[in-house]
């Protein structure tokens, strides 16, 4: 069990790094992808007893963020005609230290931090922070406005993975109101990307800080 | 005693035979991917017998050194072999802090690799030994960082003991968490030491990407031959050595055990092929963020541990 657990978490982790790593758009895309569907499977895990919302909330997450959410970027990425390649503010091996020193820290903190370990696995608190700076600095160091909202993505998964310590208290709804918002912003900055697309040269997220009148 | 004598036999004449197999069959698995037939399973051996027979063209600038460079080699990996336990049986040499001894013996046989290689004169195999250690220094830290985690694990600092760790503890005792970080570490250390696809394509000559096949260009005959048996014996010692961070099958018959491992060695092998096959080589450039990653994953194996 928690081996399982554990090793479903390091994978995250990995996925993590391996973003932080990538390249290519579609890389990137594939890799937030795969991690949504691993954390999806978690709550199952995790349950004390299978009831059927739990098997519909993680198959509604799984659908989502494995097929919807994937499928929209890849319209958006070929609507808007954007170039495959991630544009680093700072390069690939920076971001990956970043991020490496990132976890390093999470660890430290999740040791330090006055919550409840998580009764199965205690690397939850530390893979759910670290997660969340790989969202920010994806979110930070990327150009494009697409990589963004795969920072944001990153970012939701791990808040979705801190909330796996409170799964007795929070409620199902409460699990799919965020999955909705997560799912309607995602679809409305595809449009507003392919909207900008159409009305502007660039999709260079530098440029929206001058002004211009 | 008997027992530990067939094990030792058994070692000694898996580490000397087997490692063109694994050659053969990474070529297999490739050529099956691509749809073709490929050559047969025993052609390294072939290639090696012919190699024999042949004679040696020296360079004019080349001394005794370029001549010892593959035998050195070959000795160094081949007592890296004898260290390294296979499988869940005890390595034929051992003793307390033998694990320097096998990261030295590796350098060693870099080192001599590459000193042939600049040897010949050849401004462009010079190139080769410079890229070949430059990696070298990001492998070898994920290599230590990686043998950390066992070190730590079981507390001993002798390969026989450190790496059989896993297999002796049950499955739920194990830091799977940790062991897996360092799998993944160590298969990319795994393909980069020996110049396999994402790090270095085998199969290539390519003037601007190779590395391994630039420093062995001059080889020639029986020196090429003993070139190629060394790095075969390399890839058998380094898939045996990832081998431990796999959490184990169990089994009671040490005859069974052997039936494991070689099954295991061939799933390396098989392995290696497909990444072969999936993979386009990388960028020169981009070689060190792999090998910084490989580091950083038994980093984090190792910090998991300290926890």
């Amino acid at each position: 069990m928690t081996g399982t657990i554990n090793s479903l978490l390091v994978v995250v982790l990995l996925v993590n790094l391996f973003m932080l790593g990538a390249s290519r758009m579609r890389a990137l895309i594939h890799a937030a992808a795969s991690q949504g569907v691993i954390l999806s499977f978690m709550p199952l895990l995790l349950a004390a007893r299978l009831d059927w919302i739990a098997v519909v909330v993680a198959g509604v997450t799984i659908g989502l963020k494995g097929l919807i959410i994937p499928r929209i970027l890849h319209k958006a990425l070929r609507d808007a005609k954007i170039k495959r390649e991630v544009e680093p503010l700072i390069g690939f091996l920076p971001t990956m230290l970043l991020g490496a020193l990132g976890t390093v820290l999470s660890l430290v903190l999740a040791a330090c931090l006055p919550v409840v370990g998580h009764p199965v696995s205690n690397l939850v608190i530390p893979v759910s922070l670290s997660t969340i700076l790989t969202g920010f600095l994806l979110l930070t160091t990327r150009v494009k406005a697409i990589t963004q909202v795969i920072g944001y993505l990153i970012l939701e998964n791990g808040i979705y993975i801190f909330g796996m310590l409170l799964l007795a208290a929070v409620p199902f709804l409460v699990e799919l109101g965020i999955l909705l918002d997560l799912f309607v912003g995602i679809f409305v900055v595809s449009i507003i990307i392919h909207h900008i697309n159409q009305t502007f040269s660039s999709m260079d997220t530098r440029q929206l800080t001058a002004l211009r009148e | 005693m008997a027992l530990s004598l067939i094990n030792m036999v058994m070692h000694l004449v898996l580490l000397a035979a087997a490692p063109p197999l694994m050659l053969g069959l990474i070529q297999r698995t490739k050529a099956l991917l691509a749809g073709r037939k490929g050559p047969p399973l025993l052609q390294p051996y072939y290639d090696l017998y012919k190699l024999l027979r042949k004679g040696i063209v020296l360079s004019k600038t080349a001394t005794w050194i370029f001549r010892a460079g593959p035998m050195v080699t070959l000795v160094a990996v081949l007592l890296g072999g004898l260290l390294v336990p296979f499988g869940t049986s005890a390595a034929p040499l051992h003793f307390q802090g033998d694990v320097i001894l096998l990261i030295y013996v590796l350098a060693l046989a870099r080192f001599f690799t590459s000193l042939a290689a600049l040897d010949t004169g050849s401004s462009f195999e010079g190139m080769g030994a410079a890229r070949e250690v430059t990696f070298a220094c990001l492998s070898e830290a994920a290599l230590m960082l990686g043998l950390l985690v066992l070190i730590k694990f079981s507390g001993s600092l002798s390969l026989n003991t450190m790496l059989r760790a896993p297999a002796m503890h049950a499955f739920a005792m194990l830091p799977v968490a940790s062991l897996m970080l360092a799998a993944v570490g160590m298969f990319i250390v795994l393909l980069a030491e020996n110049a396999r696809i994402p790090v270095d394509d085998p199969a290539t000559h390519l003037e601007l990407t190779m590395i391994h096949e630039v420093m062995v260009l001059d080889h020639s005959g029986p020196l090429l031959a003993l070139v190629n048996y060394g790095a075969a014996v390399k890839l058998f010692v380094f898939a045996a050595l990832f081998l431990h961070f796999v959490p184990p099958v169990p089994s009671a018959s040490p005859a069974l055990n052997w039936a494991v491992f070689a099954a295991e060695m061939l799933g390396v092998a098989v392995a290696i092929g497909l990444v072969e096959s999936l993979m386009a080589r990388l960028r020169l450039t981009h070689v060190p963020t792999l090998l910084v990653a490989a580091s950083l994953l038994c980093g984090f194996g190792f910090i998991l541990m300290l926890r």
